[in-house]
């Protein structure tokens, strides 16, 4: 429910509302900068399809994805760095929209963690060793 | 009446699960008792009912039965035999039948097959695995009857989700709960260990060939399930990092370390209470899997199941079978000796190395996969962990994980030097210098985790060779063969895994009928668009043609339509050269008359799943070989 909620009010947004972007022009279509587009495409891929189950925007059929996808390539064609559009994103619809969890009190353990890990299985796996007799 | 049969059956299968759990615990407390010769047929007879009962299921949908509710709610009389069979198990209720059918067959075969362990052991392995089978009986009885009758009985059905409905998807189930369940019995053989104190080798000797064959079906249950989301979703992607992808991979990863794990110890008597503890937690993180994907708690592609309390009756169980396990490990590790030591630069040595990356890999797919939950049940702002935070955190650990790879096999047992295994890897190691050469030069700016795939896995798959080198193949142990053709298949998959991330290209655009566009080296043209109708669907076609200097292609790709459930799906058409695919996708029609296409030119990328399917055909020597050298009478065995 809570996502039909969230597909509703994204509908309702004005910022797609606004959009200059009839049938969205750049959903299905690349930048023709390559390189443009290879930061489009990359920041495409950590932003989540609020609608569907489980996908980025890169890779959805839905339209909310489509829609998404041209934003990003428009706002990319003008100028905008990814990190300002990713920015803006997350403040519009929350950092759900994130797959790249951003640094924070909240995630810092997420991003200690697998180092912790390491520490902590070698010095369990100490015990398991023999001292090395020189010679 | 078949599905009166069926629940019949059901329940009598849980009776007799119960009469072998009670059989157990009467002949452990007094052995006398004589319960140690009547588990044996109790449990294979257990096994029989059930999977008449699942039978059973598998009738009522190919009749489509639509009085039963079950078949009403997902199938349909138009959908085709096939996946009218497959409905049984592509709904809640079909799938948790088939996760106990797996397990009671498990049990049975245990009861057959394994002469090895001492009675006792047997017996307590058996009574483990009848305690985790009642509890999923009890939830299939209380919570999720897949026999129940709707009165009256519907008109028609409502049909299979059409994105499951697909050959590679009909099978891809079982063969990953083959895998998920058949590691209860290595759960059951570490609780019936630790009950008869009598972990050590003979224990691992006998526990491996069961975990070989529980990894064999993991491993092709997530080629057949990435390869599905290959071709089926349209966008080319082949691993998305979604929670219930995660779910399978978590056992794979404990499965895969403790299959070396066990080798410690049935060759050296090392890392006991470690395998003990592996064993625990590789059937847990089965459990965790069918929890995460039952209880619908995660929304992602694969959640056709939503109910909370059903959730919580699998919690509950979870919580039951891991938290008696680990008290159980707790309470008797004490009394299991240490087992041997080793220098850290020895196969041990390596072996723990794997052990102690693949944790950690495992570690972090847990936590990031349910780090969203917690987060937000602390907090209540909901995060996601994604592909981003996957790639980077268990990208270099693989990458170390596959270098260890290329070094422990050439490692001798107990203590080797660093001059010697240098000496040993010499020559891969001069191959993996040659391909940084190569790739830095012929594809400047590639990105560093790509290069290091790339180099690392020619590196591997030199290295992984080998163990074979100097020796006399024909005399070589079908398990060595099994070794150096799962290693190999590692480095093929990796190399396959580099060569899409960096090769990859990628042409979106919309053309008219006998426009051309290019996508790498290709030259793609639109040659017609035309209607064509499937058994319960219809479909606009659009046949492409594809040129690459004198190569020609025709293939064709479909924009499906499903009446029930309403649904649109694409069949990308996927043309397999000897160097990668060509894949293309016909989009939707524009109002401007043009159609989208995607495409993407795809090098190399087959190998991922060839790998896969190598790395499976390993396990499958090295079980056979194992076997083969332990059913030989012992004079001839040395």
């Amino acid at each position: 429910m809570r996502i039909l909620a969230l597909a509703l009010l994204l509908l309702a947004s004005p910022a797609l509302a606004d959009s200059q972007m009839p049938d969205a022009q750049w959903a299905n279509t690349q930048l023709p900068d390559p390189q443009q587009e290879r930061a489009a495409k990359a920041l495409m891929e950590k932003v989540r399809c609020l609608v569907c189950q489980g996908q980025s925007v890169a890779d959805s059929d839905s339209d909310l994805a489509g829609d998404m996808r041209s934003l990003i390539r428009t706002r990319i064609a003008a100028g905008e760095k990814p990190d300002t559009i990713k920015a803006w994103l997350i403040e519009r619809y929350g950092k759900w929209i994130s797959y790249d969890p951003p640094m924070s009190g909240i995630t810092a353990p997420l991003w200690i963690m697998p180092l912790l890990l390491l520490v902590l299985g070698a010095w369990l796996a100490r015990g398991r060793f023999r001292k090395r007799k020189s010679g | 009446m078949t599905a009166e049969l069926g629940l019949i059956l059901l329940l009598i299968a849980a009776a007799l699960a119960a009469l072998q759990f009670g059989l157990g615990a009467i002949s452990l407390r007094n052995p006398q008792a004589g319960g140690h010769a009547s588990i044996k047929p109790v449990a294979v007879l257990q096994g029989i009912a059930v999977a008449l009962s699942f039978l059973c299921l598998i009738w009522v949908f190919l009749e489509t039965d639509l009085s039963v509710k079950l078949v009403a709610a997902n199938s349909h009389p138009d959908k085709p035999l096939l996946y009218k069979f497959a409905g049984a198990w592509g709904n809640h209720e079909g799938s948790m039948l088939l996760w106990v059918t797996v397990l009671g067959i498990a049990g049975g075969a245990v009861a057959l097959f394994e002469k090895r362990l001492k009675v006792t052991s047997l017996t307590a392995t058996l009574a483990a695995q009848a305690a985790i089978s009642i509890g999923f009986y009890a939830f299939l009885l209380f919570a999720s009857n897949p026999f129940e009758r709707l009165n009256p009985a519907p008109e028609t059905g409502q049909g299979l989700n059409p994105l499951l409905q697909d050959p590679g998807l009909a099978f891809h189930p079982p063969t990953l709960y083959f895998g998920y369940v058949g590691m209860s019995v290595a759960f059951s053989f570490a609780v019936g260990a630790l009950i008869t104190r009598e972990v050590g080798p003979t224990f691992a000797r006998a526990m491996r060939p069961w975990v070989l064959i529980a990894w064999i079906f993991l491993t092709l249950g997530i080629v057949a399930g990435s390869y599905w989301a290959y071709y089926e979703l349209g966008w080319g992607g082949w691993w998305f990092w979604d929670p219930v992808e995660n779910a399978s991979l978590m056992p794979w990863l404990a499965t895969t370390a403790l299959l070396h794990s066990v080798t410690v110890l049935a060759t050296r008597d090392g890392l006991r209470a470690w395998t003990v503890m592996l064993a625990v937690v590789a059937f847990s993180m089965s459990m965790v899997g069918t929890f995460l994907v039952r209880s619908g708690i995660l929304t992602s592609v694969h959640a056709f199941a939503v109910d909370p309390k059903r959730g919580a009756f699998i919690l509950a169980l979870l919580a039951l079978y891991i938290g008696g396990a680990l008290t159980l490990f707790g309470l008797r590790i004490g009394t299991v000796r240490e087992g041997n030591r080793f220098d850290p630069l020895s196969r041990e040595g390596a072996l723990v190395a794997n052990n102690l990356l693949l944790s950690a890999i495992l570690g972090i797919v847990m936590v990031g996969t349910l780090y969203p939950l917690i987060a937000e049940s602390l907090t209540g702002e909901k995060l996601s962990v994604g592909p981003p935070y996957f790639n980077a955190t268990t990208g270099p650990l693989a990458l170390i994980l596959v270098a260890v790879m290329a070094a422990g096999p050439v490692l001798r047992w107990r203590r080797d030097e660093w001059s010697a295994m240098a000496r040993r890897l010499a020559l891969p190691i001069l191959f993996g210098a040659a391909a940084l050469l190569a790739v830095v030069l012929s594809a400047p700016g590639i990105g560093i985790l790509p290069l290091l795939g790339l180099v690392l896995a020619i590196g591997v798959g030199a290295a992984s060779l080998a163990p074979l080198w100097k020796r006399n193949l024909r005399r070589t142990p079908l398990f060595t063969w099994g070794m150096v053709i799962s290693h190999l298949g590692v480095a093929i998959s990796m190399a396959g895994m580099a060569s899409e991330s960096a090769f990859t290209k990628e042409t979106l655009t919309a053309v008219t009928v006998g426009e051309t566009r290019s996508v790498g080296p290709w030259s793609v043209t639109l040659k017609e668009v035309h209607p064509v109708a499937g058994p319960n669907w219809t479909a606009m076609e659009g046949a492409m043609e594809a040129r690459r200097g004198s190569t020609l292609i025709a293939s064709a790709t479909q924009a499906r339509m499903f009446a029930s459930p309403p649904t649109e799906t694409n069949e990308a058409a996927i043309s397999t050269v000897w160097d990668g695919q060509l894949y293309l996708v016909l989009g939707k029609h524009q109002p401007d008359g043009r159609w989208q296409v995607r495409m993407w030119w795809k090098p190399f990328v087959t190998l991922i799943w060839l790998g896969g399917i190598l790395i499976a055909l390993g396990g499958l020597l090295a079980m056979i070989g194992r076997l083969r050298r332990e059913l030989k009478p012992k004079g001839e065995a040395a």
